[in-house]
């Protein structure tokens, strides 16, 4: 009997050992605890807000401090429609963030443009243009029950990470430099 | 000072500067009267200061282009002006040829001008001379073009991103 032993007074869980796999461990912490980007664009952001606040209650499942920096964050919701002159900041935004990052394009202005797409000379037509997105929400703008789904989907990616394999995030080329 | 009629504010005008206004629409449901592009200054700094027109609130200005007027090319400005004190407004155009649009700015007389001309500026094209820092508000600051002229095209790519998807 070691010391760590002694210690335990339960009778029933004194000499057992739990064990599991490491990767099942982080990716139960990691999918338990996402961190978004406080990062909103346009009318996406209210459902966005709306779907932290209490009546949907994004703490319910495992996510919710919107973080106020990227270096804090593992998920940006991308809400709202991305500006030209705002893919840059985009861009960097996402640079800053710490591996492994996830990417929820939220709206259609975010998957394709949206309305913007013909004539909207100022409008980047879909942020995949820009950054890799793991999750596409479509709606004008989606529900907040759409983004809690679409949160999930980012989660069940989550529990699918390996951590000794680097090669997914590099999967989608970098198509943009900005200047 | 009491409220005036459109017919009266115009007189105002007329009575300091006879030659400003050129053209006098009345019968629309906004009235306007164009005002000559070279004596746009003088008659703002009369709206503003003179005590029966008392035009202390700039509420908006816009550019409009029209490049199929039967005149030749023109860019209308126009300017409302409100007065918080008489309780009136007018409605003031000018017109600028298109190849050369420049217009006295009125960025001293109201503060709200400032940010209004640099949109006109970078949409319509719009020089406001006499702006302190006339640059692009809204578009990115090297974006080509004023896209809301009516032969504008929209670039192909900006910065390596694609523009068009179809």
């Amino acid at each position: 009997m070691n010391e760590i032993e002694n210690r335990n007074p339960d009778p029933l869980t004194k000499n057992v050992i739990f064990m599991s796999a490491i990767d099942d461990v982080i990716n139960a912490t990691r999918a338990n605890s996402v961190w978004p980007l406080t990062f909103g664009l346009a009318c996406c952001a209210i459902e966005m807000m709306a779907t932290g606040a209490a009546k949907y209650d994004l703490d319910r499942f495992g996510s919710g401090p919107f973080r106020g920096t990227p270096r804090q964050s593992d998920l940006m919701i991308v809400a709202g429609t991305v500006t030209h002159k705002m893919a840059p900041r985009v861009k960097r935004l996402y640079d800053q963030m710490p591996e492994p990052k996830y990417v929820i394009a939220m709206g259609g202005c975010v998957i394709r443009g949206g309305p913007y797409v013909k004539h909207g000379y100022h409008v980047v037509k879909g942020v995949d243009l820009l950054i890799p997105v793991d999750v596409y929400i479509p709606g004008c703008p989606p529900r907040p029950e759409a983004l809690l789904e679409g949160l999930f989907k980012v989660q069940k990616l989550m529990k699918r990470e390996k951590i000794l394999d680097r090669t997914r995030r590099t999967t989608k080329p970098e198509v943009y430099q900005p200047v | 000072m009491a409220r005036l009629e459109i017919g009266q504010i115009i007189a105002v005008i007329k009575e300091k500067l006879p030659e400003a206004v050129v053209e006098e629409i009345l019968d629309g449901v906004d009235p306007f009267v164009v005002v000559k592009a070279e004596q746009w200054g003088e008659t703002a700094q009369l709206c503003r200061d003179d005590s029966r027109l008392g035009f202390d609130l700039l509420s908006c200005i816009s550019g409009v282009d029209y490049p199929e007027r039967e005149e030749g090319p023109e860019i209308e400005v126009i300017y409302h002006l409100d007065s918080t004190v008489n309780h009136h407004g007018i409605t003031i155009k000018v017109k600028l040829p298109r190849s050369d649009p420049r217009v006295a700015s009125v960025e001293e007389i109201w503060r709200t001008a400032d940010w209004h001309e640099r949109e006109t500026y970078d949409l319509v094209g719009v020089i406001f001379e006499g702006h302190h820092n006339l640059v692009r508000i809204l578009c990115a600051e090297d974006w080509v073009g004023h896209p809301l002229r009516k032969d504008y095209e929209p670039p192909d790519s900006f910065h390596g991103i694609k523009n068009v998807i179809y």
